[in-house]
């Protein structure tokens, strides 16, 4: 009778064009920000792009993936919150590090700081350092 | 006392959880798979971050990103989400015609996506911003790359599950398929949020 709320629920009409109606707001709202070149704080507008995106994010798992505590158990709902942690570990601990990274070994390539391997690596910055390397094998 | 294990887990669990329903492991399944495919995108999108500032004297996001060209893009992948929503809504229906049609429309969209990427990568390569400009560059292929492989995939599914459909109808093999390709259409949609978000407005503010 119920087959709507059955196995993988599709949904129903109802609730994708809820979903789609939330999705075009969401989208439209971030775009028009930056494309009508709004006078907003860098910072601010980054924080709502990237806070509308989470929202449309999660619009899209209820409305069209239908993910809740029911379906096949809560296990779906379960791996997704797993994968989410995941991602959260990914996403700021590749950050974390690399700006670690960033802070702690830059310093090296500006003459500023005259390390004793330092000198044989300065001159080539200026150079787009991409093929730079062959440079620096005289520092061998 | 295997034997009594197994007995005691048989009458505890089965009944009271075959109420619900369990035909298939499959969308369990395949949703644990999407979701290990999301922790790909996710070291994806942390490379970008990483690496998306380096830019090797090459061209900046300001110089290459368009936001009118990516918001049509994100329209064009939204509407083909929801005409699947609709054609598996018409599949639980058993309106086999009428899914197919959905379907159809689902695939035009979708390759209008995908034509509208292989324009901005062929246009990108053009102008010498390809993958082997800068860190950057090869970040912003990767990612995005990957995500246009994977609807070019959907495609290929979607293709294929239409001519299955035509030929078999709406069996339960068939719904299952349809099922499953639903997840990923949605969850393709799912990502291209984070790339619109964070790969293009974000960095042309």
């Amino acid at each position: 009778m119920s087959d709507h709320s059955n196995a993988h629920s599709h949904g129903t009409m109802n609730q994708l064009m809820t979903g789609f109606a939330m999705a075009v707001v969401l989208t439209l709202v971030p775009f028009a920000l930056v494309m009508s070149g709004v006078e907003m704080d860098r910072t601010l507008l980054i924080g709502i792009i990237m806070g509308l995106g989470g929202v449309q994010v999660i619009v899209h798992l209820v409305y069209f993936l239908h993910v809740n505590s029911k379906v096949e158990q809560g296990w779906t709902l379960t791996a997704t919150i797993f994968a989410v942690v995941i991602l959260g570990i990914v996403l700021a601990g590749s950050l974390w590090v690399m700006h670690n990274m960033n802070a702690n070994m830059l310093p090296m390539d500006h003459d500023a700081l005259m390390g004793g391997q330092g000198i044989g690596l300065s001159p080539e910055v200026d150079h787009s350092n991409m093929p730079g390397m062959d440079h620096s094998t005289t520092g061998n | 006392m295997s034997v009594t294990q197994t007995t005691s887990l048989g009458g505890a669990h089965s009944p009271a959880h075959e109420e619900h329903h369990h035909e298939s492991p499959t969308p369990i399944g395949f949703w644990i798979y999407l979701m290990s495919d999301c922790i790909i995108f996710g070291t994806l999108f942390a490379t970008y971050a990483v690496l998306g500032y380096s830019y090797a004297g090459g061209p900046s996001p300001k110089d290459l990103f368009e936001p009118g060209f990516v918001l049509i893009e994100t329209a064009l992948l939204l509407i083909s989400s929801v005409t699947f929503g609709v054609a598996m809504l018409r599949a639980s229906a058993g309106q086999l015609g009428s899914t197919v049609n959905w379907l159809i429309v689902t695939g035009l969209f979708g390759a209008g996506f995908i034509a509208m990427e292989i324009y901005e990568f062929n246009h990108l390569i053009h102008i010498g911003a390809g993958p082997d400009r800068s860190a950057f560059l090869s970040a912003f292929f990767a990612l995005v790359g990957t995500h246009g492989l994977h609807v070019t995939f959907g495609l290929v599914w979607l293709i294929t599950l239409t001519v299955q459909l035509k030929i078999h109808g709406l069996n339960e093999a068939n719904m299952r398929r349809m099922g499953t390709l639903s997840m990923f259409w949605h969850f393709l949609d799912l990502i291209w949020i984070g790339v619109f978000s964070f790969v293009y407005l974000v960095r042309i503010i």
